[in-house]
Formats: structure tokens, C-alpha cells, sequence
């Protein structure tokens, strides 16, 4: 289980995150919601290092994870926008990162054909389009077989039929009981993946808990409308 | 270490077929060869090849350096997403860079001495002019990461590599030798050689002159140096002070890469 216990983050005077304390369980497949600039994307980055929390801790498995880097090994994480070097090529890319995580070359070819990437691999990444970028992501998140998987926006840059079955694929990872954490501006992928809801609002939690729990509590039968109406009750 | 060797070479599998990298070369290739075919005197050639470089491989270095940080943003990501601890990517992101330049200019320089047909007896000007190229390489890709990860905006940055650039091999010595022609007729020579060591790009211009005693050729700087220090003495400090200006950039960066928001 991941936990975060009492997260605080400021970038100059702005608060972005405001004592955040929650937990990503084990099989379940947690979204965090919220409207543009309310911290989701920085809730992730804090999870994986790449921001630094000012207070608060992270805890895997009940062992504190700040500052260190091995507990990556079991992290497997797509970006919101996805950038390599663009003189390699797309197996290069492949071969570099399990080099880091000191494996031999990982080539999934299920994997691969179900996100339509065996085509590219012996294509240069400067030459390929944005969507084909996220299927490499994608790739490199899911490959390693991680324990922990974070998809941040996942699906934004994909067309519908990789889409349809990256979605089959998540839901299987889930199955094998991993921990999933997403974010998504689509609310109907959200409700169609989703175990659990995160909702933030400038930094703080407004609700955490099922999307069972959410629904009947609001009263409304889709979650746009849920998340809508605690919008409103919250600014007023 | 291992770790950091697995990143240099992924790097240099990126940039070695960067195009900008064999340009760089190929400047140096046709300038070296060049100069060396229509000089006879190595010492001459080497001279004006190291004023050449003084000029260049800064500007280069620190241009070349900002924007692959700022392009690499991503990428930097990606791979701190691994488990992998920040100082390693950092010295491997750093190395990375730098190795394609300095193997750039290096290949250069020896292709373009060899085919000029070059006498053997007459490399150690070359050498001399190696070392400054690889320590200007090292120096100024140091300060362009301190900058690239000081500063978040990349106009503002790319800005201030250049002003910085630009204040090093040309502001400076106009504003010295201004200084010290209005204050002739006071005491300013320790000022003067105090001055000479704040500027990377002078105390290379110093260490190849002190090697070769020729200071009158390289204005008043190095006129200075050669006077206080006297020749042994100047190499060991003016070698001393390159080495400071490149550690001290490089921890800089470093303690702000380690620190980082990404």
C-alpha cells in the first residue's frame, strides 16, 4: 500500500499542496480528480521524487521513501507529455531504460501489438508524431511489471482503438493486484476505471473514497455531475 | 559509476548523431587544417587557432549546454522516474554532453594537423591548444547546467548564457584595460592580477602564453600575469584557477539539479 501522511508542498508563495494525507490501496485503481492547477499532476511527481515535498511523509508499504530512489524499481509511470532523445530510436529508447533499471532489453510483444507500437520500433523518435510518443510511455510504464503503476492523463494523446485497449490492459493490471493511480480530465474514463476517487480542490482534499460512495451520496447517477455539484458546494 | 557510465553512453548514442556535433567538427577540421597548411610556424598557428577558440568553444559550450537542458526536461523525467539517485544522472547528463564536444574538437584539431602534414617536433603548441579547448569545454558546459537549472524560463536563461558569454571574452577586457588606463599612475597591479583571475576565458588566454612567453602578442592581461608570477608560477596557478572555474559551476549545478523541483 502507498501512503501519503500529511504532504505539504508550496511553489514560491502558492500553496499547491495542503496537507495531503490518503492511501492508494493494493488492487484498486484510484483517480484523482480535480479542475486545472489543484495539485494532481504535482500529488504524482511527489510520488516519484521528481518533486520535493516541504513536509510530510511517503510510505510504502509502511517504510518511509523520501530521498531515496530504489523503491522506482517498482514504479511504472506514463506522463502527461512524453519527451526522449530524439536521435534514438524507439527500441534504443526500450533497450536505455531497462539498461537503468539493469535488465536485459525488455521486448513484450503482446504488450506491443496491443498498443500498436511493434510498427515504430525501428523508427527514429524525431520522427514520431505525439500519440505515438504516449504509446511508448505507455509502454515503458506497463513493461517492467510494476507494483505501482501512475498514468498521468494516459489516454489524452492516444486514438480510440489504442485507447479501448490500454483501458482492457489497466484493467487487467489491476486484476493481477497492482496499485493504480490515474488522473483524467474525462470523467467517463474515470467512471469506467475507477475504484476509488481522490477529489482535489486548490491543494486540499474535498473527498476520498469510492466512486460507489460518491455517486450515491451526491444523489446523481454520472460522476460529471458528482464532481460538478462539490465543485459549486466548495466555492460557496 | 556504473550507473553514470550507462548514461554517458546512451548520451553519446544520442548526440553523436546530432548534426550541430559534426558541424561543430567539421569548423574545426577546415579551420585547423587551414591555418596549419598556409603557417608554417606551429607556434603562429596554434596562436591564432587559440584565439579562435577562446572565442568559439565558450559560446558554443555554454549555448549547446543551456539548450540541452532545457530541451531534456522531459527526458530528465523519464529517467529520474527509474531507480536511479539524482547526483548520477546528473554527473551522467553532464559527461554526456560534454564528451561529444571535446571529442569533436579534439578529432578535429589532430585530423586537420595531420593532413596540413605537420612536423611531429612541433606538436606541443597543439597540445597546449587541446588542453584550453577541453578545459573551456568542461568550464562553460559547467556554468550553461548551473544556469539551465537555476533558471526555470528559457528565454531568460538562453539570455543570460549569452550576456554572460559575452561579458567574458569581449566586456571584460575592454572594461580592464579602461580601468587600468584611467588609473595608470596608481598602484593597481595586484587589482589587475586579481581581475585576471576572475575570467575563465583570460586565464586560458594566460596559460598559453606563459607556455610560450609570447605576452606581448596577447594584450595586457597576459602582459601582467607573466610579470607578477613569472613563468613556472603563472602555469601552476593560472592551470589551478581553470580547475577551480569548472569545479565550482559544476557543484553549483549540481546542488541545484539535487534540489530540483522537476
Amino acid at each position: 500500500m502507498l501512503k501519503l501522511d500529511d504532504i505539504s508542498k508550496k511553489f514560491g508563495k502558492i500553496t499547491v499542496l495542503n496537507k495531503i494525507t490518503t492511501d492508494f490501496e493494493k488492487g484498486r485503481i484510484t483517480s484523482i480528480v480535480g479542475p486545472n492547477g489543484s495539485g494532481k499532476t504535482t500529488i504524482i511527481k511527489t510520488i516519484l521524487g521528481l518533486v520535493k515535498p516541504d513536509s510530510g511523509q511517503i510510505l510504502i508499504n509502511n517504510q518511509q521513501i523520501n530521498g531515496s530512489h530504489q523503491y522506482r524499481q517498482n514504479i511504472g509511470y506514463m506522463p502527461q507529455l512524453s519527451n526522449f532523445p530524439e536521435n534514438l530510436k524507439v527500441y534504443e529508447v526500450i533497450n536505455m531504460v531497462s539498461d537503468l533499471r539493469g535488465l536485459k532489453p525488455q521486448i513484450d510483444e503482446k504488450l506491443l501489438n496491443s498498443i500498436k507500437l511493434n510498427a515504430e520500433l525501428n523508427k527514429g523518435i524525431k520522427t514520431l508524431s505525439g500519440g505515438n510518443k504516449q504509446k511508448l510511455s505507455a509502454y515503458l510504464a506497463l513493461v517492467f511489471n510494476p507494483s505501482f503503476i501512475i498514468l498521468d492523463e494516459p489516454t489524452a494523446g492516444l486514438d480510440p482503438v489504442v485507447s479501448c485497449s490500454f483501458k482492457k490492459r489497466i484493467l487487467k493490471e489491476r486484476e493481477s493486484g497492482k496499485t493504480i493511480i490515474l488522473t483524467s480530465h474525462i470523467m467517463s474514463e474515470i467512471e469506467e476505471l475507477s475504484d476509488n476517487i481522490i477529489f482535489l480542490l486548490e491543494g486540499r482534499i474535498v473527498y476520498s473514497g469510492s466512486l460507489e460512495f460518491l455517486l450515491a451520496s451526491s444523489g446523481e447517477d454520472s460522476l460529471e455531475v458528482a464532481v460538478a455539484n462539490m465543485m459549486d458546494r466548495s466555492e460557496e | 559509476m556504473k550507473l553514470i557510465s550507462k548514461l554517458i553512453k546512451f548520451e553519446l548514442q544520442n548526440s553523436i548523431r546530432s548534426k550541430w556535433i559534426i558541424v561543430y567538427s567539421l569548423i574545426f577540421f577546415v579551420l585547423t587544417f587551414l591555418l596549419f597548411s598556409f603557417e608554417t610556424d606551429s607556434a603562429k598557428a596554434s596562436l591564432t587557432l587559440t584565439n579562435l577558440i577562446l572565442i568559439v568553444i565558450p559560446l558554443v559550450s555554454i549555448i549547446f549546454g543551456v539548450m540541452f537542458v532545457y530541451n531534456s526536461i522531459e527526458y530528465v523525467q523519464l529517467v529520474l522516474c527509474q531507480p536511479i539517485d539524482r547526483k548520477s544522472l546528473f554527473i551522467g547528463l553532464y559527461l554526456g554532453n560534454t564528451f561529444p564536444l571535446i571529442f569533436g574538437f579534439v578529432l578535429s584539431i589532430i585530423l586537420g594537423t595531420l593532413f596540413s602534414g605537420i612536423l611531429l617536433s612541433s606538436l606541443k603548441p597543439i597540445l597546449i591548444t587541446l588542453l584550453i579547448g577541453i578545459f573551456l569545454t568542461l568550464i562553460f558546459t559547467a556554468i550553461s547546467f548551473w544556469i539551465g537549472f537555476r533558471i526555470i524560463d528559457k528565454a531568460k536563461g538562453l539570455g543570460t548564457a549569452i550576456i554572460l558569454w559575452f561579458s567574458f571574452a569581449v566586456l571584460y577586457d575592454g572594461i580592464l584595460l579602461l580601468i587600468i588606463y584611467s588609473f595608470r599612475e596608481y598602484p593597481i597591479e595586484n587589482f589587475a592580477l586579481a581581475a585576471c583571475l576572475i575570467n575563465p576565458i583570460d586565464l586560458a588566454r594566460v596559460f598559453f602564453i606563459l607556455d610560450f612567453n609570447i605576452a606581448a602578442l596577447m594584450g595586457y592581461t597576459g602582459a601582467v600575469f607573466n610579470k607578477f608570477f613569472g613563468s613556472s608560477l603563472g602555469i601552476i596557478v593560472s592551470f589551478s584557477m581553470l580547475v577551480v572555474w569548472f569545479i565550482i559551476p559544476f557543484l553549483f549545478g549540481m546542488r541545484r539539479f539535487l534540489k530540483k523541483d522537476f
